[in-house]
């Protein structure tokens, strides 16, 4: 009886192990691997033509912050790429912030349809990711292009007399950042907002509530969980976005995305790259752990 | 002269509607909701809109509250004009059917939302929401979050909120449709009580004729956009103008007569086999729309001698629910008809096939359009 049962567990706990094996080899492979690989080479020399030397070496690191003189070998701070790592999170948190405005408003005007035509509204939505991130991207250039769509409706008008230059400034990689990630918004901002009871919304206004106050003090604080979501999912990879910088900001203005394909590419600096993109999931990693604890105590006091 | 506004016309009414009409819809889908309503409510009554499902009295409702606008009429509040006013410039709260309690706010939070909204200083709104808490018997769950409450207690937190402001009408839209039957029950006298120690008027919307009954000063029965009566209770109950009213409200007998005869000041409806009942009427009666009688069934009596019985017929049925019967008669007129029979010492003999007589009690017949 007890032998039966115990040889019973060995089975299931054998075949449990069996079953998970894909999905932990799946893990190894995509994940814990190519991350590994990035923190040898951050620590690691590189090579002459690209690649790296087996000489251990935390430079790459120090390079970040610090330039080594060429003649003295002293250490002298240099801000260059701080200031790429803080132009990038400028602008990621502005892209943040304008797709929050715009997303805010489009997803309560889905929610607030009539059930059958939300699935049109929300289609409309994510129709942008039938194509190509980079046809999307050059589509956009053709729009805000001196010659584009934007300058030409505009002078036609008569507002301006010469084109506004957009292209290749920090304002089109703005615009093309909130291009790109709205939809990211939209989506769990309408989840939670398809949530919301709209009767409370009836009882905010029926106790005084005017309408501003009504979306103040209970609309957004429960469409919190989404808000959050969103602007997690926007300015996470908006913060490592590589398209539309290297397109819109025509290769001059660096975003973190930019300066790590550099290392990479031309630069030949490989540990480089790799700490670079180390400090960028260091970053990111922050974002999301301010994102659980509000999340966490969003269900501790909604449990 | 003390006491003299108390009658005439110079006391204006909480609430009145004047030719109210409401349309949802257009062309052939249009449905009337409201049709012509003329309503006046009292200061400090308990006001009972009562019908059923579709009749439109939340919809009325929730035109004083503000919510709705009407297709055309006017909603008075006092002697001034509210109809477009919105929601939150009318001193009129509501305690909705789900409570719709603000699930991110503690109990003091949401009492205190209304006084907050109207920009009242802090101290005030601490000492107003803890009468509220008092006058409710919830100052121990202050703290508490709204979903960690019970329904009645929901129910409290509800009532509290909306009575926190001090608005002059009270809305309540089926608030008590999701308790349970005892707490429903004890709801109801507090509720009643809470109105008379409040002295705000209290509209109440429902569709449980029982929770009418006990709860209201005046009951207005709405049908389809339509009040059919308005009255208190008791007129209600026992003086029907409408056979939906009588049906609607409490079980009841409908008779049809084939001739009504006066016979010295006093209506004597003769049904179809012959028999002859004395019946009371309503002031507007006419045999237009048919001659039926309703008998309420604890209105009348059973008897062994047919001799002195108004109505005679045969026992089908006998179903027992406790603090009485139903006995289950048909008339020799071919009838059905139910008496209630509150004692129960001869019940025990009755049994299907027994032939029996019912007496009428004075007055308790009556002719309905």
């Amino acid at each position: 009886m007890t032998n039966k049962s115990r040889s019973q567990e060995a089975r299931v706990a054998s075949t449990r192990g069996l079953l998970l094996a894909p999905a932990l080899l799946t893990i190894l492979v995509v994940s814990i691997l190519p991350l590994g690989l990035t923190v040898i080479y951050s620590f690691l020399t590189p090579g002459t033509y690209g690649g790296v030397t087996w000489d251990f070496s935390t430079s790459a690191y120090t390079q970040f912050l610090f330039e080594e003189d060429i003649f003295d070998g002293t250490m002298a701070f240099n801000g260059a790429y701080l200031s790429i790592f803080l132009r990038s999170i400028g602008l990621a948190l502005g892209a943040t912030v304008g797709a929050l405005l715009i997303g805010f408003p489009t997803a309560y005007f889905i929610a607030t349809k009539p059930r059958e035509q939300r699935n049109f509204w929300l289609f409309l939505i994510t129709l942008p990711f039938w194509t190509n991130i980079l046809i999307r991207t050059f589509a956009m250039l053709l729009i805000i292009r001196d010659e584009g769509l934007v300058n030409l409706s505009l002078m036609w008008v008569g507002i301006i007399d010469r084109p506004l230059s957009i292209l290749y400034t920090d304002t089109a990689v703005f615009i093309g950042l909130i291009y790109t990630y709205l939809p990211f918004m939209v989506l769990p901002l309408y989840a939670s907002l398809e949530k919301l009871d709209f009767r409370l919304v009836e009882a905010a206004y029926d106790l005084y509530a005017t309408r501003f106050r009504v979306l103040r003090h209970v609309i957004v604080p429960l469409a919190k969980p989404g808000i959050v979501a969103g602007c997690a999912l926007v300015f996470i990879p908006g913060l490592g976005a590589y398209i539309t910088p290297e397109l819109l900001g025509g290769g001059k203005k660096l975003m973190i995305g930019n300066m790590i394909a550099i290392q990479f590419g031309s630069s030949r600096n490989w540990p480089f790259g790799s700490a670079a993109a180390l400090i960028l999931m260091a970053l990111v990693i922050i974002v999301l752990l301010v994102y659980a604890r509000t999340a966490g105590r969003q269900g501790r006091t909604h449990g | 002269m003390p006491g003299a506004e108390i009658y005439g016309d110079s006391m204006p009414n909480a609430v009145s509607a004047r030719s109210l009409k409401k349309i949802f819809g257009q062309g052939e889908d249009a449905v009337r909701a409201l049709d012509d309503i003329d309503v006046d409510i009292r200061e400090n009554e308990f006001f009972t809109l009562l019908g059923p499902s579709g009749c439109g009295k939340t919809t009325l409702l929730r035109i004083i509250a503000g919510f709705e606008l009407p297709t055309s009429g006017m909603v008075l509040l006092g002697r001034e004009d509210i109809t477009e006013l919105p929601p939150h410039k009318r001193p009129v709260n509501t305690v909705f059917q789900n409570y719709a309690l603000f699930p991110h706010m503690t109990v003091a939070e949401n009492i205190g939302f209304g006084l907050k909204m109207l920009g009242r200083d802090g101290g005030d709104i601490d000492r107003r929401v803890g009468e509220m808490l008092e006058l409710v018997q919830m100052d121990a769950l202050a703290n508490r979050q709204t979903d960690q409450l019970s329904g009645g207690q929901q129910q409290r937190v509800a009532l509290a909120r909306a009575l926190a402001p001090a608005p002059k009408v009270l809305l309540l839209d089926e608030p008590l449709a999701a308790l349970d039957l005892k707490l429903r029950k004890s709801m109801q006298i507090e509720l009643k009580s809470l109105q008379a120690e409040t002295g705000i008027t209290f509209i109440f919307v429902t569709h449980d004729q029982e929770e009418a009954l006990t709860m209201s000063d005046r009951i207005a029965v709405m049908r389809a956009g339509k009040i059919l009566q308005i009255g208190a209770p008791k007129d209600i109950y026992e003086r029907p103008s409408h056979r939906f009213v009588a049906d609607f409200i409490g079980d009841i007998n409908i008779l049809e007569g084939a001739d009504v005869s006066l016979e010295g000041g006093r209506r004597i409806v003769v049904l179809k086999d012959g028999t002859r009942l004395e019946a009371s009427a309503p002031d507007d009666w006419n045999s237009d729309g048919g001659i039926s009688v309703a008998i309420r069934p604890e209105a009348a009596t059973l008897v062994q001698d047919r001799e002195t019985a108004t109505l005679t017929g045969t026992v089908e049925n006998v179903v027992y629910f406790g603090a009485a019967s139903n006995v289950h008669v048909r008339l020799s007129s071919g009838d059905a008809f139910v008496v209630r029979h509150t004692g129960n010492h001869d019940i025990a003999s009755l049994s299907p096939g027994d032939q029996v007589g019912a007496v009428i009690a004075p007055d308790q017949a009556r002719l309905l359009q």
